[in-house]
């Protein structure tokens, strides 16, 4: 579980985030959503320790992100941020390799070049292995970053807007895998999502922020009502039924 | 409009100043009775305190039309490749061509800087648009390279004493009378970029609301290099090139009175001519009775204010 | 590197071979070249000496170059456009202007030069690391406001040269301007010192270099101390660029050359191969090239020249190459 209890956060003397006090149920998926500039990227990169915590306690299947050690978090948590350009010219195997780094310090054995080639097998990326990652395309980019991140075999997977350049196959492709990893892994998953119909259509737990505080929060079917995504949004919307989940569509 | 007539009291002060600080004393109350003060006067203090305010004027209304050219607020004429362009002009007809009158050397000198500025202009045209910061740094890093070549040559012909007075750091004292003259068609190439104001202004907004305005763009373009090398031609021969001048002037007048060129750029000239009499009169009293360039001074006080409109809050609404 | 399916050294391991030998090679010419039958043993003592100067500062700006550049994520710097020789320069001019003539420049070169990397590491380190650590979002304003910073360094260290007196002057004047042509023998034994334990312990962080190269989210993600890796590497750099400076002066651009021959040669990202790379060519291309300006055109001085000017164009044709981000 994480637990975030009264996180405020500033930037540059704006407010992003007020009093937030939430929990990530564990083994299940969190898709954290909300317009443009509601603070939702920030608060999972306050969870993930990319940002350092102004205010409030954060912990991550019990331990304090504010106390417990770096490198102990790293083998507790994996976290993707947005920017996943790098400057060192690395081919595909070599990245994901390193998401077995918080294991062995620089020393792997044999358990981590299993865990590595796992993590190359389970997001299909075996024929890209010897390729550098300057020569991928985006989306093969964006999957090398969450094979790594899964590589970490960590008990919760942040990613912050993963779905950023993937096309709608691919998108679906990536939110399949997440959802295989919860249900089949039993791991912790928390995606910051742009698009509200992913979250409706994968997520089993849903945060809605809004001006740096939640609206709502729970189940898909108790949060994407048109009433809340309307005031969430500022904009008549309307939710119709798709395959027993809700489909959020804006033409109302 | 208070500034304008602020600006030039303080101009007035510091050119009196300047008239009366230095190793001989000179009362300018009683100097028609005083021949030698009256020498000093006319030979040395007043040609120094004239090349020193059309220095400074000239050289930042030459930042501003930089600016203009490459539509960044960070460039210089002292980080496009100007002055190093100039100064090799210089060192080249010093070698192949020692005994050519002054007036050709200046020719000579104009046109190199034109060339090292349109090679600056060629090669931040090809940078990406959205990096606004690459182009000064792309214009400091070219001014190097065009410098180490000036410096390699003027090695082999033992000439890095001339290469010092020229890039080196700005210094007055050698502006007496006969030897800064020059520095008048720097100004008269400043006033005529005033004359051209509006245009540089409409250049500022961009190649399409330019030659939407019925604008030739390259025209502008050509005026613009044209005044900013020669300024910066003058400057390099007779003085050296001063740091910073053509950067900081513009840009803390911009950030006070905006952009309109016909207004601003008599501002412009005012402020550049005053920061640079200030420099030089430190420059005279910290170590009185010896001096320091005045470009060192103005090295540490134009570093110093870059660093402070470089990280400054953007005024934005 | 953790190679993950198929181990692959034999590249990394057959540059790193030919480099030494083409070191050995070169160094071997340096020292018995056109050695006359007089004063052997006078004639080798003083190549020897040169020797190891060269090759020191190339290790130095080799080493520091690529440390530097993985710190900044930017393969376009060096530490001395960001200003790193010059607040040396500064620093070595404050030291000797307000401690005195006597006082500070009376003490022996060792423990002068101790002394001076000691504050250099410790002001690098704050300053570069608040700028680095702050700037990482906004790169080309972050790598703007270090050439400036260098700009004001050697301004303000030029103006308290000519504030000082002329005796003080001179002893700092001699660090302020590259030249491979009169190295600073005095300090070769503590440099050579300090070198290799920079370089060693540089090394010892080669796997940790690795991760940083990933970028900040992705290494803070791995459990990576960030901050505390990044300012050890950043005093890394300072020891490094106080050796090179103190021996030969400032050197802006030859850096940019041995990373970008390092990184290209090796086409490797771990940095346990990149570092000795580094070295090695840096070494190599100094002594190759005093050889040759000096014995074979007979033009001792010009070679920092012409290594700027190289250098300046290289960064140029990177930067147009839009390899700055």
């Amino acid at each position: 579980m994480i637990e975030i209890r009264a996180v405020s956060h500033q930037i540059a003397g704006t407010p992003i985030l007020h009093d937030i006090t939430t929990r990530l149920p564990e083994g299940r998926l969190t898709a954290l959503i909300g317009p443009n500039g509601a603070g939702k990227s920030t608060l999972l990169r306050l969870v993930g320790r990319l940002e350092p915590l102004q205010a409030g306690r954060i912990s991550v299947a019990g331990h304090d992100i504010a106390t417990t050690p770096t490198d102990r978090l790293a083998q507790v948590m994996a976290v993707l941020g947005q920017q996943t350009l790098i400057a060192s010219r690395l081919r595909l195997a070599e990245l994901v390799a390193f998401g077995r780094w918080p294991h062995h310090k620089g020393r792997p054995t044999a358990a981590d070049r299993a865990h590595v080639a796992e993590a190359i097998r389970t997001f299909a990326l075996g024929p890209l292995a010897d390729r550098f990652m300057d020569e991928l395309s985006g989306g093969q980019a964006q999957r090398a970053h969450i094979a790594m991140a899964f590589a970490q075999d960590t008990e919760w997977l942040l990613l912050d807007e993963p779905l950023n350049n993937l096309d709608m196959s691919h998108a679906r492709a990536l939110m399949a895998r997440l959802r295989a990893l919860v249900d089949q892994q039993g791991r912790g998953v928390a995606v910051v999502l742009h698009e509200v119909n992913y979250a409706a259509a994968w997520a089993d737990h849903i945060i809605a922020l809004k001006d740096g505080r939640i609206l709502a929060e729970g189940a898909p079917d108790a949060v994407l009502t048109e009433d809340l995504l309307s005031r969430l949004y500022d904009a008549p919307i309307s939710v119709g039924r798709h395959q027993g989940r809700p489909l959020v569509l804006h033409h109302a | 409009m208070r500034v304008l007539p602020a600006l030039s009291s303080a101009l007035i002060a510091l050119m009196l100043a300047s008239l009366t600080i230095g190793a001989a004393q000179v009362d300018l109350r009683m100097v028609r009775q005083d021949p030698l003060a009256m020498l000093v006067l006319l030979e040395s203090r007043l040609p120094r305190t004239l090349a020193v305010a059309l220095t400074g004027a000239a050289l930042s209304v030459a930042g501003v039309l930089i600016q203009a050219l490459v539509r960044n607020r960070f460039v210089g004429p002292d980080t496009s490749g100007t002055a190093e362009g100039a100064a090799l002009g210089l060192l080249a007809i010093t070698i192949w061509a020692p005994a050519s009158p002054l007036w050709l050397r200046m020719v000579v000198a104009s046109l190199t800087a034109m060339a090292a500025t349109a090679l600056f202009l060629a090669v931040i045209r090809r940078l990406p648009a959205r990096e606004v910061m690459l182009v000064p740094i792309a214009g400091i890093i070219l001014s190097g390279v065009v410098g180490s070549v000036v410096t390699f040559i003027a090695w082999q012909h033992d000439l890095m004493q001339f290469v010092g007075t020229w890039l080196g750091s700005g210094e007055f004292s050698g502006a007496i009378a006969g030897r800064y003259e020059l520095l008048w068609i720097a100004g008269i190439a400043a006033l005529l970029a005033w004359l051209a104001a509006d245009r540089f202004a409409i250049l500022g907004l961009g190649d399409g609301v330019a030659t939407g305005l019925g604008l030739s763009v390259d025209a502008v373009m050509r005026l613009g290099l044209v005044v900013v090398s020669v300024v910066t031609a003058m400057v390099v021969t007779t003085v050296g090139m001063l740091p910073f001048v053509g950067l900081v002037v513009p840009n803390l007048v911009a950030r006070l009175m905006g952009d309109n060129l016909r207004q601003t750029l008599p501002v412009v000239a005012l402020s550049g001519a005053v920061l640079v009499l200030a420099c030089d009169l430190v420059a005279r009293i910290v170590v009185a009775p010896y001096e320091l360039p005045a470009g060192l001074i103005l090295g540490v006080l134009g570093a110093g204010l870059f660093l402070w409109l470089l990280h400054r809050r953007p005024v934005h609404g | 590197m953790i190679p993950a399916a198929p181990p692959r050294p034999s590249r990394p391991v057959w540059v790193l071979a030919g480099l030494c030998c083409l070191l050995a090679v070169i160094s071997a010419l340096w020292m018995w070249q056109g050695l006359g039958g007089g004063n052997r043993g006078f004639v080798l003592g003083l190549r020897a000496n040169k020797l190891a100067a060269l090759a020191l500062v190339g290790v130095a700006v080799g080493v520091s170059t690529i440390m530097f550049q993985t710190i900044a994520a930017n393969r376009v710097l060096t530490p001395s456009i960001m200003g790193f020789d010059a607040l040396y320069v500064l620093l070595q001019t404050a030291l000797v202007a307000s401690l005195g003539i006597a006082g500070f420049a009376g003490l022996p070169a060792a423990a002068k030069f101790l002394s001076e990397i000691a504050l250099m590491v410790l002001l690098a380190s704050l300053l570069f690391g608040t700028l680095m650590l702050q700037g990482a979002r906004d790169i080309p304003r972050m790598i703007l406001t270090g050439v400036i910073l260098g700009v004001l360094f050697r301004s303000l260290a030029g103006f308290m040269g000519r504030v000082m007196d002329p005796a003080q002057y001179a002893v700092v004047q001699a660090a302020s301007f590259a030249s491979f042509n009169r190295v600073n023998a005095t300090l070769l034994p503590v440099a050579a010192l300090v070198t290799v334990l920079a370089v060693l312990a540089a090394w010892r962080m080669s796997a940790r270099l690795d991760v940083l190269a990933l970028g900040r989210d992705a290494a803070v993600s791995l459990g990576l101390r960030h901050r505390a890796v990044v300012i050890a590497a950043l005093s890394l750099v300072a020891l490094l660029v106080s050796v090179s400076t103190a021996v030969v002066g400032p050197v802006a651009f030859f850096g940019l050359i041995v990373a970008g021959l390092a990184h290209g040669l090796t086409r490797s990202a771990s940095h346990a191969v990149l570092l000795p790379a580094a070295g090695l060519i840096g070494a190599t291309i100094l002594i190759g090239g005093q050889w040759l300006f000096e014995r074979q055109l007979g033009q001792a001085a010009t070679l920092s020249v012409v290594v700027e000017f190289a250098g300046g164009l290289f960064f140029l044709y990177l930067l147009l190459k839009g390899r700055i981000r």
